[in-house]
């Protein structure tokens, strides 16, 4: 059937204003990137790195609440495996570090995949129950082991050189391969988010009895985009006990788990760059507070954001600025 | 000495006791959780925080203003019971129309607020409780001794629990209940109204929290992180026992703190661990739970 000249018209104008959105993402990306790529000769490279290792772990956790509707409220588990994993590889086995980051990051995966099957068997608010639960099953298995460390944590880890030659123990060398490893982790889930599997993702999210009498395999996809998300929440953990030389069990303790998710919520979840927004947030009210007067009043004060994004700010930072970008400028 | 599998009689009996204890804190943390849950659809996170603030209230009426126990038993879920109350009146409600994660979420920032809190007030480490002078001192039953306090947890527990199904299940208000878990808009159209049994159910499954942390003041120290660690322990036996049924949720948490009880005496180092993996072998098996409905 022949198009008539105005859906042709439509059609392109459509494409059209699709491309200059991309366009406009595009350029969004790389002034984030030259952002990145300048911040550690403005700013104390170690405090970046924790950022960008959060910033991946909370991006990681979007993925399934904001792109699958589902409140895995055990992640903790996921950042801990990939540190503990990692650290013992480093410290023990005098590995180079991409070896001990993929162990870690590996490690991660096969208990996702256990966590996953068991969860996804029920929906909803038993969903983030079970996945509790099994991440506190882990944080008591992690307190009890040899390798651990216990209450004291993994101390010492050497940072090594990577690929054998580039010693990370240079701040500076180590900040520029966290930003690799991260931008890795960002565009995988870029990717993930704007492939056909994602949309499939995002129609389970908006309505799953739609999605499976459509014939997909519902509990397939949710399985894959759940281990997705803790390989890339054990990459950042392995990570970060590389940049801070250190895994310790707060990693695993159920308030982690929480941490992330006030981090997702406050930058907008199910948005590409809330996550980082949120992470940069979090962290840097946590350490300012740290230092003030205030100290002591941290989780109280956490506490207070959290209620306040849940009643007035659902859509989170990110989410805000583009409901007011598009009531204002369209 | 009786030996029962290897274990002489007096442990293994003082085992099974602390794990009825435990099981009875289980059943009532849950109890409330379920019948929460049952109305509002929503799981209360604040909840271990709600039994710490009446384990708190009671330390607090007793040490501010001369209060006894047993005025305390009733006093601080009363006080609790208000407090929450007034969370589901003016925070809980206004988010009623949105997923219902959200409502976990909100009453998990203010388990953060609470506990923070009370922290900063109290420091982390606990609070002494004296056991009631009436219920001091205990029986030897010749294969144990039973401490007369731990002897009324078990008791008081299970008379409570009794009471609040025979509550739900037999009673007119009870029935009430029931109806607004099934089809809340029918019963409003019937003219019942729902937004107050609501704020009513949700005050009442917050007032057991405080009352099992008052029955805990006494043999547990009374600290701000009591309850957190509790809570996620209950959380396996909701998903263990499925939240379709009160008599589930009690039996269940009886006995999930009598395995917990048992593996203490056999396995310690398994002891914190085996409820979760029960919860394992359970959502295996029968993923809706032992009592629960398959949605």
């Amino acid at each position: 059937m022949a198009m008539t000249e105005t859906t042709k018209a439509r059609v392109s104008a459509v494409q059209e204003s699709k491309k200059a959105a991309n366009r406009r993402r595009i350029m969004i990306y790389l002034a984030l990137l030259a952002v990145a790529l300048i911040a550690p000769f403005l700013a104390y490279p170690v405090f970046l790195m924790k950022i960008l290792c959060f910033a991946l772990f909370a991006c990681a956790f979007n993925l399934v609440l904001g792109y699958t509707g589902l409140l895995s409220f055990g992640h903790a588990a996921f950042l801990a495996t990939g540190g503990y994993f990692t650290g013992y590889l480093l410290s023990q086995h005098a590995v180079t570090p991409e070896v001990g980051i993929l162990v870690g990051t590996l490690a991660a995966i096969i208990l996702g995949t256990f966590f996953g099957l068991l969860s996804i068997r029920r929906q909803g608010i038993y969903f983030a129950m079970i996945t509790l639960a099994l991440a506190q099953l882990v944080f008591f298995f992690y307190l009890q082991a040899d390798f651990t460390g216990g209450e004291d944590g993994m101390q010492g880890v050497p940072r090594g050189y990577l690929f054998g030659f580039i010693d990370l123990e240079n701040n500076l060398s180590m900040y520029y391969f966290v930003l690799a490893v991260f931008l890795i982790g960002f565009m995988l889930i870029q990717r993930t988010i704007h492939s056909p599997f994602g949309q499939v993702l995002k129609a389970i999210r908006e309505n799953e009895p739609r999605a499976t009498s459509l014939g997909y395999n519902v509990d397939a996809y949710k399985l894959v985009a759940f281990v997705i998300s803790a390989g890339l929440a054990g990459l950042a953990g392995s990570t970060k006990t590389v940049v801070f030389q250190l895994a310790s069990l707060n990693d695993a303790h159920w308030h982690m788990s929480g941490e992330v998710i006030l981090m997702t919520l406050v930058g907008g979840v199910g948005t590409l760059v809330g996550p980082i927004v949120g992470a940069t947030f979090v962290l840097t009210l946590t350490h300012q507070l740290a230092q003030s007067a205030l100290g002591d009043w941290v989780n109280v004060i956490l506490g207070v954001v959290f209620v306040a994004c849940v009643m007035a700010f659902r859509a989170g930072i990110v989410g805000e600025l583009q409901k007011f970008a598009k009531k204002n400028f369209k | 000495m009786t030996m029962i599998f290897g274990v002489p009689a007096a442990a293994f009996f003082g085992q099974l006791l602390l794990g009825l204890i435990n099981g009875a804190f289980y059943a009532l943390l849950s109890l409330g959780l379920a019948i929460i849950f049952g109305l509002l659809k929503i799981i209360n996170f604040a909840h271990g925080a709600q039994y710490m603030l009446g384990a708190f209230a009671a330390y607090l009426l007793l040490n501010l203003l001369g209060i006894n126990y047993w005025a305390a038993l009733f006093l601080a879920p009363l006080i609790v019971g208000i407090i929450g109350a007034l969370i589901e009146r003016y925070l809980l409600r206004r988010i009623t129309h949105i997923d219902h994660i959200y409502g976990l979420l909100l009453t998990f920032g203010l388990a953060l607020i609470i506990q923070g809190l009370f922290t900063n007030l109290f420091g982390v480490s606990g609070n002494r409780y004296p056991v009631p002078s009436e219920l001091s001192g205990g029986i030897n039953l010749g294969f144990m001794f039973l401490p007369f306090y731990r002897g009324w947890i078990v008791a008081i527990a299970v008379v409570v629990c009794i009471a609040v199904w025979f509550l739900i299940e037999k009673t007119k208000l009870g029935g009430y209940l029931r109806a607004g878990t099934e089809n809340p808009a029918l019963m409003q159209a019937f003219g019942i109204n729902v937004p107050l049994l609501v704020t009513l159910t949700y005050g009442f499954g917050v007032a057991l929290a405080a009352f099992a942390g008052v029955l805990a003041a006494p043999i547990y120290s009374v600290a701000p992180g009591m309850g957190a660690n509790l809570l996620i322990v209950v959380f396996a036996v909701v998903v263990i026992g499925g939240m379709g049924s009160i008599m589930g949720a009690i039996v269940t948490g009886l006995a999930m703190g009598i395995v917990e009880g048992l593996t203490k005496v056999y396995y310690p180092e398994a002891s914190n661990t085996v409820i979760f993996l029960v919860m394992i072998f359970v959502l295996l098996l029968r993923p809706a739970g032992l009592f629960g409905k398959e949605a």
